[in-house]
């Protein structure tokens, strides 16, 4: 923290910036209208991720104006000095899954990007949020942003996953109990015995969804798992600089006995493979049930309810399971990581791709595709029909051409199942890796456990 | 740039008696593409408001002639989803001042706040009263007073207090923005950056 404007907010200093192509342009603008620089283009990162193609990424991009404000991301980091991963460098990809494989996310950090799921770096122990365009501004012009302190919720989840059961179904499970507002003006610590377990890229996952349950921020305190990870990787400090590092980190985490303004428990055995029906994250249930009946919703979000019935066109009372899906998309900043696609990869192997799916499985990132081609998953992948493609948000909100298409359904491992959220009158469920896997052997939403 | 001030409002309201709008309905992404802050009003909930042909659905408000002025009332929890600032650029571009609802995502709230777009958060109760004076009478006014924090149905009343964070109050009281204020204590942030470095 810098200062603190007398009873108001405070000061903080951003020490990484993440950029990407969408919510950039207006705010290098003012720079330049303002007719002063990046304060700090060394710790300033860009990437295209939203608006490109994930298909022929080595020609021009179509669309006129995803393909115009691509180039603008390009124009504006040429003119302010501000290191660009762009379309086709070996490091692009999703901007919260570049930052933490490039070692560029710290634990410690203050971090924030014109984008929600920047809570994804939290999982590092950061303190990582997302922002609006005229706050990107402010921090590409100052370093810095106002911020007044949210309260602190600590969500505990102990006990042992089920087999079958991931980081995507916890984080899905909590939504559908404390609702897209439960956490709103709160900045969520993730806790507990099955949060200790995870790796980091199912940390990252929890984080990322963390927006929304409408948190500020979700983080996971620092340990040895989150220090292995980062070790060695590119701009991860090295040697002498790395010992010290650590040293720094492991002072980090809350004390034992922290208080926080909100503490909840939940136990991991509770938590099944989780599906949402509705139209918002928090309709989700546990796949062996059914759609609640118009009387067990809760009279406040009756109407919510009714509304995404509607459009989904299903019934209350209806079974998940059977459903019929057309589309499964595999990737996001949500489960596009190597581990996400190992895991699709490993069920599938051997079988086929039922007919009536089309399947989109786009990795995270060029550093993903190319591990996943390293290990085979990508002849694996094709030996089953399925066909890796390249790396962007892609299907998750449908800014580039893969949209779901009016009425259909697909079960999709990114964070959104809002109205046309993959395209117009797309209908998506959102669910795991696992869970996509089932479903895009058999045609319709499937349990995943019935495989395992 | 700095924002338009905001001082008192009196105004007659567009309803939109929904819970949960998330910004993806406020502005779908695909209006996203845009590189400059203007022309967001005309894709103000754009899949509610249009069809696939881009013609106006007959039943969404915004069609509607009946209603019209500068304040937005809508259901509980306004803004959640993505923190695209488009959202409240596309409100205001449309022409609204403010934006009344007994609950708004944080994000959402910030970027309203930061253009001059004021999000009044009110109880439950005088959020269902309000819809209902709208639906009564269409031409029903409000009066938002940002100094005194008080937002009456006009014209007898009731009457109910807002929140507001005193330094965005102050900021929008005077068209104010935050780039002006960071920008002013440069030093101070260099002296941090020397301790810290």
């Amino acid at each position: 923290m810098v200062t603190k404007v007398d009873g108001g907010p405070s000061v903080l200093y951003i020490d990484r910036h993440f950029v990407h192509e969408v919510t950039s342009p207006q705010a290098f603008a003012g720079l330049r209208d303002r007719g002063i620089q990046v304060r700090k283009p060394e710790k300033t990162v860009a990437t295209a991720d939203h608006n490109i193609p994930t298909l022929k990424q080595d020609q021009p991009i179509q669309d006129e104006l995803s393909r115009f404000q691509v180039n603008k991301l390009a124009l504006n980091c040429e003119e302010f000095g501000v290191p660009l991963y762009g379309l086709n460098h070996k490091w692009n990809g999703i901007v919260h899954v570049i930052g933490p494989e490039l070692g560029i996310t710290k634990p410690g950090m203050t971090i924030v990007c014109g984008d929600s799921h920047t809570s994804t770096h939290g999982a590092f122990g950061s303190i990582a949020f997302g922002i609006g365009t005229s706050e990107v501004e402010m921090v590409l012009a100052t370093q810095t942003l106002l911020q007044n302190k949210p309260k602190t919720m600590r969500i505990n989840i102990d006990g042992e996953l089920g087999k079958g059961v991931v980081s995507k179904d916890i984080v899905l499970y909590i939504i559908s109990q404390i609702g897209t507002g439960g956490a709103t003006g709160y900045f969520v610590e993730f806790a507990g015995s099955a949060i200790r377990n995870l790796s980091m890229e199912a940390r990252m996952t929890i984080c990322n969804m963390s927006i929304e349950m409408g948190a500020r921020g979700g983080m996971i305190a620092p340990d040895e798992t989150t220090f292995e990870y980062i070790k060695g990787r590119e701009f991860a400090p090295k040697g002498a600089e790395w010992d010290k590092a650590v040293e720094e980190w492991r002072q980090l985490p809350s004390d034992a006995d922290a208080a926080f303004d909100k503490e909840l428990v939940f136990k991991a055995s509770d938590i099944e493979p989780m599906i949402t029906y509705g139209t918002n994250p928090g309709m989700g249930i546990g796949i062996s049930k059914s759609i609640p009946t118009f009387e067990e919703i809760e009279k406040s979000t009756q109407a919510t309810f009714k509304k995404s019935m509607q459009y989904m066109d299903f019934e209350p009372g209806d079974a998940m399971i059977g459903k019929k899906v057309d589309y499964v998309f595999i990737g996001s900043c949500t489960n596009g990581r190597i581990e996400d696609l190992r895991a699709f990869a490993a069920f599938v192997k051997g079988k086929k791709k039922a007919d009536n799916i089309t399947a989109w499985i786009v990795p995270g990132s060029h550093q993903v595709e190319a591990q996943a081609e390293e290990e085979g998953i990508r002849q694996i992948l094709e030996e089953a029909g399925f066909e890796m493609r390249q790396p962007g948000c892609s299907a998750c909100l449908a800014m580039n051409d893969d949209k779901i298409p009016e009425g259909n359904y697909a079960v999709s491992t990114s964070n959104r199942n809002f109205e046309g959220r993959q395209g117009p009158g797309a209908r998506t469920m959102l669910a795991s890796p696992l869970t996509a896997a089932a479903t895009a052997i058999t045609g319709k939403i499937t349990d995943p456990r019935d495989f395992l | 740039m700095p924002i338009d001030k905001f001082v008192k409002l009196e105004s007659t309201c567009v309803p939109v008696p929904i819970e949960n709008v998330d910004t993806d309905q406020i502005i779908p992404a695909r209006f996203l593409k845009a590189t400059t802050r203007e022309g967001f009003g005309d894709n103000l909930f754009a899949d509610w408001r249009y069809d696939k042909s881009g013609n106006p659905k007959k039943d969404f408000v915004l069609n509607d002639p009946t209603y019209s002025g500068k304040i937005l009332v809508a259901g509980q929890n306004f803004g959640s989803g993505s923190s695209r600032e488009h959202a409240a650029w596309a409100i205001a571009g449309y022409g609204f001042k403010a934006v009344v609802s007994s609950f708004f995502a944080d994000i959402f709230k910030n970027n309203s706040l930061n253009n001059g777009l004021l999000p009044v958060q009110v109880s439950k109760e005088f959020l269902e009263e309000l819809f209902q004076a709208i639906e009564k009478d269409p031409a029903t006014k409000v009066e938002i007073d940002l100094e005194n924090q008080k937002i009456t149905l006009q014209p007898n009343g009731p009457s109910e207090s807002f929140d507001i964070n005193p330094y965005k109050k102050k900021c929008m009281l005077n068209g104010f923005d935050d780039i002006d204020y960071l920008l002013n204590i440069s030093n101070e942030i260099e002296t941090w950056e020397k301790a810290n470095s």
